[in-house]
């Protein structure tokens, strides 16, 4: 069981969020589109270091404490989901204050990511019939609502052609 | 090149990244510094089993030396580059995916 040691960390690290996404609304894992867009530049790029520290021998693993599995560049699988994990955990953070105390982030603007609810759909469907039929659809969709949300919903269901988006 | 010398590149990369390349400016608001500092506990707790049980292991030759909670003081710097370099990236996306046009003309005016 010890080489389940480094997973089983990062375990902890997801479990010990999980409650932000459940009852916070953080709605991080509810955005899947940008939250993998987010995370390909990061991993990208810390993979690249953790490559090269790893051949540089900055730094190495307790093989008896690893999974043992390799990627290329001699990279331990827990060390790639080290890069996913440690992420999607530092965005339900911010998210998670954003929802208690309302701090702006400078991307208030946003917060329908329409491709990520599956609303476009529906929206695009309901379109005649308004946006009351659209609130309908999303909420079915199990959105975990912000205030926000009619008046994306709103936003939605106004632009012409936007279902086909 | 040291750890320690890629660690301050890369807290240095990280901090022009959100001011001057994305220009996402989080590094200028509260709502980071709240977050930061709860990851900031997290992370000496995580990063400490991960370097006090020697799952992770330094060559001292590439480190300062210095340790907080077991693990290297360019930790810190370097789960500050990651940390803020995701989140500089989750607000991008956010503001671009916020302004795609098939919402945002027709919403823009309707909302005045």
């Amino acid at each position: 069981m010890r080489h389940l040691s480094y997973l089983a960390v990062l375990a902890g690290c997801l479990l010990g969020t999980a409650p932000l996404e459940l009852f916070l609304g953080t709605r991080v894992y509810a955005r899947p589109r940008r939250l993998l867009l987010t995370l390909l530049p990061v991993v990208s790029i810390f993979v690249a270091w953790d490559v090269y520290a790893i051949a540089a021998g900055h730094w190495s693993f307790d093989p008896r404490s690893i999974t043992g599995v390799r990627l290329p560049g001699r990279l331990p699988l827990d060390e790639l989901l080290f890069f996913l994990v440690v992420p999607v955990c530092a965005v339900l953070t911010l998210e998670a204050v954003r929802a208690v105390r309302g701090w702006p982030a400078g991307d208030e603007s946003d917060d329908l990511d329409a491709g990520d609810r599956g609303a476009a759909g529906y929206v695009g469907a309901a379109g005649a019939a308004g946006a009351a039929g659209a609130a309908g659809a999303v909420g079915a969709a199990g959105a975990v609502g912000g205030g926000d949300q009619a008046v994306e919903v709103r936003d939605a269901a106004g632009g012409p052609g936007d279902a086909g988006g | 090149m040291s750890y320690t010398a890629l660690a301050v590149l890369g807290a240095a990369a990280a901090v022009a990244a959100d001011l001057w390349l994305l220009r996402t400016r989080l590094l200028t608001r509260r709502i980071f510094w709240v977050s930061y500092a709860i990851i900031v506990v997290f992370q000496l707790l995580s990063n400490g089993i991960l370097t006090g049980f020697g799952i992770v292991v330094y060559d001292p030759g590439a480190i300062t030396g210095l340790r907080i909670a077991y693990a290297p003081v360019e930790d810190l710097l370097f789960g500050f580059a990651l940390v803020t370099h995701t989140l500089t990236w989750w607000v991008w996306w956010g503001r671009r995916l916020g302004r795609s046009p098939r919402r945002h003309p027709a919403a823009t005016d309707r909302r005045k």
